[in-house]
């Protein structure tokens, strides 16, 4: 660690790690609810933990990214961050808003939740990802703002990277889509227009320019290559991902009222979405091949590497399994999109998050890298977490093409819960697979504690 | 790559190529938004229409069901439920009579939401709408 600030980073990723934990165990109770559909009813019913499920996927992401934005945008500018105290003052604020809403989600009926919290004076709620009751809306863009502010003056004190402009711009882009949220008309074809302003402007947009910058910094750091061609690939795939990612929006306006001009746009538009994130795997490869250092963190570059390889696969692949207009005519809003979402958010996010973790973490705790033994923890924790997906993925997947020639080719086709009933042993399989994921994340956390000798920060 | 293609070449190609396809996005949304009224009929929304979006919304039913494909994917589409069930009769039966500790055995459980007469017509009134807008002939079958 080269400047001081940058370890206001470390609260912030042991927040995203233990809210993780909780996603998990959420995940866990909808998995067994698919299949037991009265466990935890009527404590906690379907939807309620959906929305802790995914409310606490995206806030954990964003406490990665902030910390991320913290540990890199100092050291890439060549200066102490301009506010550590707002940067720590921030932190607290976002966890408490967090943790709050979520208590909010299992305490009360999410109709009170909604009462409570002045919706019928600005109505946002219930939209699916957005569900956040105003105050918390508001709250993220508070933090959101706080932090921009505080990294932007930081980045125009400094030096003036190409990666810190990226990220600054994943991160203004954030901020700024994310005001679509606050926009909720009466006309449904209209809100959910928009609702993609935010949802896909974000995770097929700004946030792969953060992923791109924090794979970048990660990779000029365990590789030492030449920076000028790091971000040389850096702007190249940012650049493909908004050519074929703005307009790919498309493959959403296919069925909900839309013009069918859509479906031209966005099948041609969506179909090339894959590139970009071809590009990333073998640009990792590539940087890694080429490396003019053996770096002591071989965890940190096995998720780098990672990374490239499952963000492909999840994002890209499953993304274009179903993004063609007349697939996706039968596939849309079916178990597909489930195993797509869950792999290209494992694949892209969590992966990249956990790549400036596993990085930056032992930095801050005053070494180059964690000891032999804590590493080989972190790496079978690697393993178990990236095969699971890809079982969940390949299990929700077969599902998926059940459900879809059961409800809706066959000439006979069956009622929704009619099919579901015939998938049952998928949901199972997935289940039990979720199961060896939290196992791998338990020994993720595990690796943190494993002690051992490990090399002085340089 | 090659030392010919440069990093400023390639910052130039992110910088016009997002402007490019953002403006891109920007008159496709114009033109769309100029078309819409033709296809959402929103000539048809009522105040109970828009009531029964706020009743949607605060039960959190997207936490479950789909809408036009949107959303949970564990309980049925609700797009066309109005069309699938025959009218509205159905629904409200459906969401009145969800047993507040649950159905014996281990099917899904639907939560009892306790809706008025009011919110129960406004939410039917809203389905209805809501299952006449021009989805270009989604969902494949009545089934959803």
């Amino acid at each position: 660690m080269q400047y001081q600030s940058q370890a206001v980073a470390k609260p912030y990723f042991i927040a995203a790690i233990g809210l993780f934990v909780g996603q998990i165990l959420f995940g866990l109770i909808m998995g067994l609810q698919y299949v037991m559909g009265d466990f935890l009813f009527p404590a906690i019913p379907f939807n309620v933990a959906r929305m802790v499920h995914t409310n606490l996927l995206i806030v954990w992401l964003l406490f990665g990214f902030m910390g991320a934005a913290y540990y890199i945008i100092p050291e890439e500018s060549e200066h102490e961050l301009f506010s550590p105290k707002l940067a720590l003052l921030m932190f607290w604020i976002f966890l408490v808003a967090g943790a709050a809403t979520i208590v909010g989600y299992l305490m009360v009926p999410y109709a009170a939740l909604a009462k409570y919290t002045f919706n019928d004076l600005w109505p946002t709620m219930g939209r699916e990802f957005l569900e956040q009751p105003l105050p918390t809306k508001l709250g993220i863009v508070v933090v959101a703002l706080a932090m921009l502010f505080n990294i932007t003056m930081t980045a125009l004190k400094g030096r003036k990277t190409s990666i810190s402009i990226v990220l600054l711009m994943g991160l203004w882009g954030l901020a700024v889509f994310f005001l679509f949220s606050f926009y909720n008309p009466s006309n449904l074809v209209l809100d959910k227009y928009f609702w993609w302003w935010t949802v896909h402007l974000w995770v097929e947009g700004v946030w792969e320019l953060i992923l791109g910058a924090l794979l970048a910094f990660v990779l000029i750091k365990v590789t030492g290559v030449d920076r000028e061609i790091i971000e040389k690939w850096l702007y190249l795939i940012i650049a493909m991902t908004l050519i074929t990612g703005i307009v790919g929006m498309g493959h959403h306006y296919f069925w909900i009222g839309t013009p069918e001009y859509w479906q031209w746009f966005g099948s041609v538009f969506s179909a090339l979405e894959p590139i970009p994130f071809f590009m990333m795997t073998v640009f990792a490869f590539n940087m890694v091949n080429r490396r003019r250092r053996e770096h002591p963190n071989k965890a940190a570059t096995l998720w780098a590497l990672g990374t490239g390889v499952m963000s492909f696969l999840g994002a890209g692949v499953w993304g274009f399994l179903h993004t063609l207009a007349p697939v996706n005519f039968y596939t849309h809003g079916t178990q597909i999109t489930a195993a797509h979402g869950h792999m290209a958010f494992y694949g892209a996010y969590v992966m990249v998050v956990l790549t400036i973790i596993s990085y930056a973490m032992p930095m801050m705790r005053g070494r180059a890298a964690n000891s032999e033994k804590s590493q080989v923890l972190e790496m079978w924790s690697f393993w178990m977490m990236t095969v699971s997906i890809v079982f969940i993925t390949l299990f929700l997947t077969a599902a998926g093409i059940l459900q879809v020639w059961l409800q809706r080719v066959s000439t006979t086709p069956l009622g929704f819960m009619a099919a579901q009933d015939q998938i049952t042993l998928f949901y199972w399989m997935r289940e039990f697979t979720g199961l060896i994921f939290l196992t791998g994340l338990v020994l993720y956390i595990i690796s943190f504690f494993v002690g051992g000798e490990s090399k002085e920060a340089a | 790559m090659s030392q010919a293609f440069t990093k400023s070449m390639a910052r130039n190609i992110f910088f016009g190529g997002s402007t490019f396809f953002f403006l891109l996005l920007v008159a496709l949304t114009f033109d769309t938004m100029q078309v819409l009224p033709k296809r959402d009929h929103r000539e048809n929304i009522t105040p109970a229409v828009e009531r029964g979006k706020m009743v949607w919304e605060k039960n959190n039913c997207i936490g479950c069901h789909t809408l036009l494909g949107e959303g949970a994917y564990y309980a049925p589409e609700l797009g066309n439920v109005y069309a699938r069930r025959g009218g509205g009769d159905f629904i409200k039966a459906w969401i009145k009579s969800r047993p507040a500790e649950g159905t014996p055995g281990n099917r899904r459980q639907m939560p009892q939401f306790n809706l008025t007469d009011q919110e129960l017509d406004d939410m039917v009134a809203f389905l209805k709408w809501t299952g006449e807008i021009n989805t270009a002939k989604w969902p494949p079958n009545i089934e959803g």
